[in-house]
């Protein structure tokens, strides 16, 4: 059939708006126009700096197992915060305790920091997730330089470990990784994911019942003494010693950390999560976080959770550090793959299965 | 005059396209960025969804009430086929998307937090399986709804430009 000639002007207005609609999403969505750093492409930056993709696994923090207990708060939080968490009373915890790296059979004995992820269950269905470290400062400031660093810590595929002409121009003009890998070089590591601090790494937005917003950051205080781990001695120790360690201590009894809010003096900077808070602060202790309880992540209920920071309760937002929403959109997007690679077991529960005892 | 939808189905029609536009837009834009949009984004997309989901029931109702316009006699028989075929799939896609939204969130062991402080219940048990499979569906789902609109407006533009047989203007008039 010929389309009469005085119709052409018409179909081509029609082809041209789908294509502007077209245009608009695409645009959008990221897939023209100037780079975007997508949640996916920090998880694709991950599997690269990793040397490999190990399915089923989180793209960072691959290695850990599942802790349980409840955190007890004192009510005094509630002066800083009207959420849930700070009322009196007592609210369910799960948790998730790992080591840094997305290797998951990757071994203990090494300088590597050590990390927690919370899911406090609150009334009314709502949750507060943390995933936090024992180191006060983050590596770099903002995602751009997250993805920088993990480009420049891509194995060469000759020596199969990082190549040092690309680390170092990348440290060297960036002080204030420097200064992290300075700390975690020199500070001392705990020698148990038990007797060190945790830090929320980010500064977050407080609200009170009156309506106020405060910059706050936490900590979490160990009960148990702080003991340093032996540096010299890391590489002869046995592979899972960190976790194993735990798995043992919680049947000893419960590890309980003192929860810690540090209130921002005027001027200290809520955007940068490399710089650390100095000198005197106003500091409230809101309770007592308490694990009773430590399995394997195969046997536990912690593997499938996604520690996103940015499930906040009312009363707590996030701050304008540009890591947190970084960090959320890049769990997710490390939750989504490994969701559809589907869960496997994890290192602790395989070394049990080929005959390990503790 | 040519026969028109009922207004409460024309009021929804130009309600609800404006909602679904404006919600594939924002699933594609906080999935391109790690900027503070994507938390941002991410807050509309739940209760935008669970307002489409329950003007897509009262839609639904509504066009089981009334009857709709006759689509014009000469059109030739694909033609009928495509329209009735697409709508059938642009009703079943605006309940469908919410719904898969919900229970992928419920199956993921999200808090379905529509806004802060009101968490609506989980329609499936925690399973990342489970989760995984929705989440990829949700995704490619929203694709096909993002073409099924362009062929939509595409259609709807022929009949008002091209064939001027009044099935644009029983909508649009």
């Amino acid at each position: 059939m010929a389309v009469p000639i005085r119709i052409l002007p018409r179909l081509a207005l029609i082809a041209a708006l789908l294509a502007a609609l077209a245009l608009i999403f695409a645009w959008v969505g990221g897939w023209i126009g100037r780079g975007r750093i997508s949640g996916a492409a920090v998880a694709d930056v991950l599997q690269a700096a990793n040397g490999k993709v190990y399915p089923g696994f989180r793209r960072a923090h691959a290695k850990g197992l599942c802790v349980s207990g409840h955190f007890d708060a004192n009510g005094a939080g509630a002066v800083l915060s009207r959420a849930a968490l700070f009322q009196r009373g007592s609210y369910p915890v799960i948790g998730r305790a790992s080591t840094g790296g997305g290797d998951p059979i990757s071994a203990d004995g090494r300088p590597v920091f050590h990390a927690l992820g919370l899911r406090f269950a609150l009334p009314q269905g709502e949750e507060w997730r943390m995933a936090i470290d024992h180191t006060p400062i983050f590596v770099v400031s903002n995602p751009a330089d997250f993805v920088a660093l993990q480009q420049a810590s891509i194995p060469d595929p000759k020596t199969g470990k990082p190549d040092p002409a690309k680390i170092g121009p990348f440290v060297a003009s960036h002080p204030e990784t420097a200064a992290f890998l300075a700390y975690m070089k020199t500070a001392p590591l705990p020698s148990s994911f038990a007797n060190g601090p945790y830090y929320s790494i980010n500064a977050f937005r407080f609200l009170d019942a009156a309506g106020t917003s405060r910059a706050v950051r936490w900590q979490f205080e160990p009960e148990a003494p702080f003991t340093e781990l032996d540096k010299a001695t890391l590489d002869k120790r046995p592979k899972d010693f960190l976790f194993d360690e735990l798995l043992a201590r919680v049947k000893q009894g419960p590890i309980r950390w003192r929860m810690i809010l540090v209130v921002a003096n005027p001027g200290d900077r809520t955007d940068n999560a490399t710089i650390r808070w100095t000198g005197p602060h106003r500091q409230i202790d809101a309770g007592t976080l308490v694990l009773d309880a430590a399995t394997t992540e195969a046997a536990g209920n912690c593997r499938d959770y996604n520690y996103d920071p940015l499930i906040l309760p009312k009363g707590v937002a996030a701050s304008d550090d540009p890591l947190l929403p970084a960090r959320s959109a890049a769990y997710a997007a490390s939750f989504r793959r490994r969701a559809l690679e589907g869960p496997k077991p994890d290192a602790i529960t395989l070394d049990y299965q080929q005959g390990k005892t503790l | 005059m040519t026969p028109r939808f009922a207004l409460p189905a024309r009021i929804l029609h130009w309600l609800m396209a404006a909602l679904i536009l404006a919600m594939l837009l924002i699933g594609a834009g906080m999935l391109s960025t790690t900027t503070a949009r994507y938390p941002e984004l991410l807050a509309w997309h739940r209760p935008i969804g669970l307002g489409i989901l329950i003007l897509a029931l009262i839609r639904l109702a509504v066009r089981l009430m009334h009857r709709p316009p006759p689509l014009p006699a000469d059109l030739p028989p694909l033609q009928v086929a495509a329209a009735k075929g697409s709508h059938y799939l642009l009703y079943a896609l605006m309940i469908a998307m919410p719904l898969i939204g919900w229970a992928m969130q419920s199956a993921g062991g999200y808090p379905v937090t529509i806004w802060k402080g009101f968490v609506l219940f989980p329609i499936l048990p925690h399973d990342i399986v489970v989760y995984g499979l929705l989440r990829a569906a949700h995704g490619l789902l929203a694709y096909a709804f993002f073409l099924l609109i362009l062929g939509h407006i595409g259609a709807a533009l022929f009949h008002a430009l091209v064939r001027r047989d009044g099935v644009f203007e029983s909508m649009a008039g």
